[in-house]
């Protein structure tokens, strides 16, 4: 059977990303972002999974005002890296699995969340970034990433976005999903977004290092209670766009202390610094024991 | 009855909620075709005529044309999307983040690089933080219109 082993939190600031693609990582006020990050690559090659499951928003990319799904779930075989605008980020394309993400589909749609599925999308920053910073620079053509990905894309951009609450329900049927799944398969969940951010009106740039860090304490002691925070705290002490932070609840909900079957996760590795750019990075890897 | 918008009290902020996405269709929807290269071209070769082919209004493109991003949000815009039309002129997040605030470039990267924006007196409309309506524009651009 297939098991989720640990999740992994990080923002996904686009700058990030721009850093590498540009080669500033060495720049001082870089280093000390990718510092974080330093750890998580060598955890990334220890503890490299079969699939990942990417939870993460999509910035007006794949979807217009034509369509806006809560939760979508990426099926396909593989996924373009897309133009946003500066013109494609330089990393290699995205390898699905369609078979279980297909199965994760049909599971988690019988558990009454009606996900909407996706054969065709591009992936932007909030994908790509993640995958930068956890297993480093790749060559966008030679270069592959080491293991398979599922997208999992969140409405973030339209209120009213999902619950705190929702999220962390559904993580719980994505980890049941998983574990119903007879192939054995080492699967790591990610939530990605935040930390604190604003990045629109006489407001922008709003940053709370103290809510930020509640945050992070909450989400690895009490994921329950911090899942009943409603959104508008998020925006009052966050900024508007540190709204994001409801993904990572899918990811905690996925945990195995959620279900009663295992342990509190083990806390492997945790990060927190302002700035990149207009955004508070947080950074949590949580092993299943 | 109407919606619940707790909301409307944070200052210096618009939620992209079901109303403004109302508003903003066209002007989002335009800012979506600058993500083709082609149309990044064609766009900065006659702006005017490039935006005229959209059915937004005279106000939203008037906004457009002058860059005047806390114009375009009020107006319907989401700055995910009107990220497009930076990334077309070559601005990065920050540069288009701090275009709102009247701060100078640097200014507002130095306000990022020292911690961000105090949430202190900017949680509610009527305080006194530095986002409040009172005290717009922030950094050097509101100290000469108050000298």
């Amino acid at each position: 059977m297939a098991k989720i082993t640990a999740s992994v939190y990080t923002s996904h600031v686009p700058a990030i990303g721009a850093a590498m693609d540009l080669g500033k990582t060495q720049e001082p006020y870089w280093q000390k972002v990718f510092a974080g990050y330093d750890f998580s690559k060598q955890w990334m090659k220890d503890n490299t999974p079969d699939v990942i499951f990417l939870v993460y928003n999509d910035h007006a990319t794949a979807f217009s005002l034509d369509m806006i799904p809560t939760f979508a779930i990426g099926t396909a075989a593989e996924f373009a890296v897309a133009d946003e605008g500066w013109g494609p980020r330089p990393v290699p394309k995205v390898v699905g699995h369609p078979d279980l993400a297909s199965h994760i589909a049909q599971s988690v749609i019988q558990q009454d969340f009606d996900l909407t599925i996706v054969n065709k999308m591009d992936v932007d920053h909030g994908l790509t970034v993640p995958l930068s910073v956890m297993f480093g620079e790749r060559d966008p053509v030679k270069g592959a990433w080491p293991c398979p990905v599922i997208p999992f894309a969140v409405n973030v951009v339209q209120y009213p976005v999902p619950s705190g609450k929702r999220c962390f329900q559904l993580g719980q049927a994505i980890r049941r999903a998983v574990e119903s799944y007879d192939q054995p398969l080492k699967v790591q969940i990610w939530g990605t977004g935040g930390m604190s951010h604003q990045l629109q009106g006489p407001r922008a740039g709003l940053i709370n290092k103290e809510w930020d860090n509640a945050f992070l304490d909450q989400l690895i002691a009490d994921p329950a209670g911090l899942a009943e925070k409603p959104h508008i705290e998020y925006v009052r002490e966050a900024g508007s766009e540190g709204i994001e932070l409801v993904m990572w609840l899918i990811a905690r909900g996925a945990m195995s202390d959620v279900a009663g079957t295992g342990p509190a996760p083990k806390v492997a590795h945790r990060f927190y610094h302002v700035p990149a750019s207009n955004t508070a990075v947080g950074h949590l890897i949580l092993e299943n024991q | 009855m109407s919606l619940d918008k707790p909301y409307l009290d944070v200052p210096g902020t618009t939620i992209f909620d079901a109303e403004q996405s109302r508003k903003g269709y066209w002007l989002n929807q335009f800012c979506m075709s600058l993500m083709k290269a082609e149309n990044r071209a064609r766009f900065k070769a006659n702006e005017r005529a490039y935006l005229d082919e959209w059915a937004m209004t005279e106000d939203q493109k008037q906004a457009v044309l002058a860059r005047d991003l806390n114009r375009c949000i009020a107006l319907g815009g989401n700055i995910y999307f009107l990220a497009k039309i930076g990334s077309t002129d070559g601005k990065s997040f920050q540069q288009m983040a701090g275009s709102m605030t009247g701060m100078t470039e640097e200014e507002y990267r130095d306000m990022m690089i020292s911690g961000g924006r105090s949430a202190e007196g900017n949680r509610y409309v009527g305080e006194d933080g530095d986002a409040q309506a009172h005290r717009q524009p922030q950094g050097k651009a509101g100290k000469k219109e108050s000298a």
